[in-house]
């Protein structure tokens, strides 16, 4: 291990950092917006487009993020749809988060006790104020556990980014390492930098999910 | 002659292929007091959700204040507001202050003033001495208190008619008391016209007017109160009765 090689690499390493972060910043607001919207029409049930969602969901979660990127990196271009790199790698990871949230507020929803629901149609609400009132505040604080964990997991796959060229930090890694073939230094410096990041975060998601479980609703 | 305030007509339930309620007849008048007694599985609940559309059936013809109930949701949604219920879990719900589960029906459903309805519930909360816990969460409360407030969120509606399916079935026996009294006064003060399925024997004997005997979906007696404890018309309901006694 030679620390003038590790020194020399951060300037590097830094830059795909930042990509690597920003990168998942937007793919994760994405897959959010994405999962909020999917699992409000399957709720909901709007007629064929919950069974298409339906489908959407399965898709997405059961093929792997790297077939995913390949399809829109190689295959769409020859039907016409041309993206670059960086914009292959964000809608990838949004189709894929997207489905990952949706199930992850589904979740919550439906765990929203039958009864809850009974005492409230019982008071004569509709089935639209039942939800605004009593299934959604209540299904946001259980899902927050199942979104955290994909928040964590979405990070760890933009690594996957590397395949298609985006010099995020595992592309970044590969390539000094393919240039200058010393990979115990880059590989530490690139373990080191995601967990930077993802040891951090997964401390403040601990927090709030133990916030939201005993916080909320009067504590 | 009293009004008639509910008529149940050959009612018929199945789930599935399973008949579960027989030929169910009875009707209530205003101010009655009704209760469903029978061992467990005998339909009483089942028999109650049906009243306020929380379980469908399969024939027969529910009247509610003159009109023939039409059993789809929307109408069921108009209805529940005359009709109130209180069940078992006590399912206030977690997310808001005792206040706002009071007037949450009471302002989006009837869409009354929002003061209005404030100081109808605190009103109401005097009355089952909870004042102080307006501002509460329900997880802050026992379960006696919260069953307390559950009944005041039904009556904040408005309601001719209350259900009440087997409501201190799942509290301690000391908040037990609580609830009853409330339960009682509603009966004695406000004349409040009530269906209750309870255990609760000795309850039942001081605030029912009739009893309906239910056992595996069907009706076996349909007696005055006094007389039902007493002298029960059926061997049944005597063992019933007999085993309930220690």
């Amino acid at each position: 291990m030679s620390w003038t090689i590790i020194q020399q690499s951060l300037p590097e390493f830094a830059k795909g950092f930042r990509l690597t972060l920003w990168l998942s910043l937007v793919g994760i607001l994405g897959a959010m917006v994405v999962g909020i919207i999917v699992s409000l029409v399957r709720y909901f049930k709007v007629p064929y487009l919950a069974g298409i969602l339906g489908a959407y969901v399965e898709l997405a979660r059961n093929t792997p993020l790297l077939i995913q990127l390949f399809f829109l990196y190689y295959a769409f271009p020859v039907i016409g749809w041309k993206m670059s790199a960086a914009t292959c790698g964000i809608v990838g990871l949004i189709f894929l988060g997207g489905a990952y949230m949706a199930e992850g507020f589904s979740g919550g929803f439906n765990g929203v006790a039958k009864t809850q629901l009974e005492s409230g149609r019982a008071l004569g609400m509709s089935r639209w104020q039942l939800a605004r009132y009593v299934v959604f505040p209540q299904g946001f604080a259980l899902s927050v556990p199942a979104l955290a964990a994909n928040v964590i997991f979405l990070i760890k796959e933009t690594s996957i980014f590397s395949v298609i060229a985006i010099p995020e930090l595992t592309n970044t890694a590969l390539d000094l390492i393919g240039l200058y073939y010393r990979s115990n230094e880059y590989l530490f410096v690139l373990v080191i930098a995601y967990a930077i990041i993802l040891i951090p975060l997964s401390l403040i998601l601990t927090w709030l999910e133990r916030k939201v479980r005993y916080g909320t609703f009067g504590n | 002659m009293t009004e008639e305030i509910l008529k149940v007509a050959h009612l018929n339930k199945f789930y599935g292929k399973r008949q579960v309620l027989f030929d169910i007849n009875f009707d209530l008048k205003k101010g009655e007091v009704l209760a469903l007694l029978g061992p467990s599985g005998s339909g009483k609940s089942t028999t109650i959700r049906t009243l306020n559309g929380l379980e469908d059936f399969q024939s027969g013809q529910i009247t509610f204040e003159g009109q023939n109930v039409i059993p789809d949701e929307k109408h069921w949604q108009e209805l529940r507001q005359k009709i109130g219920m209180v069940f078992q879990s006590y399912d206030l719900f977690p997310n808001m202050t005792v206040l706002e589960n009071i007037v949450l029906a009471p302002t989006k459903v009837q869409h009354r003033e929002q003061k209005e309805a404030e100081a109808e519930a605190k009103k109401l909360l005097a009355m089952v001495g909870l004042s102080d816990y307006a501002q509460s969460y329900p997880r802050q409360l026992s379960g006696g208190q919260k069953q307390r407030i559950a009944i005041v969120r039904a009556l904040a509606m408005h309601p001719d008619l209350m259900l009440f399916d087997e409501v201190t079935a799942s509290l301690d026996p000391e908040m037990v008391r609580g609830v009853l009294e409330i339960i009682k006064k509603l009966s004695d003060e406000e004349d409040m016209t009530m269906l209750i399925v309870t255990h609760e024997m000795n309850f039942a004997a001081q605030i029912a007017d009739r009893v309906l005997f239910l056992e595996d979906g069907h009706i076996l007696e349909d007696t005055p109160g006094q007389q039902f404890f007493k002298q029960p018309q059926t061997e049944r309901a005597q063992k019933f009765l007999e085993s309930m006694d220690f």
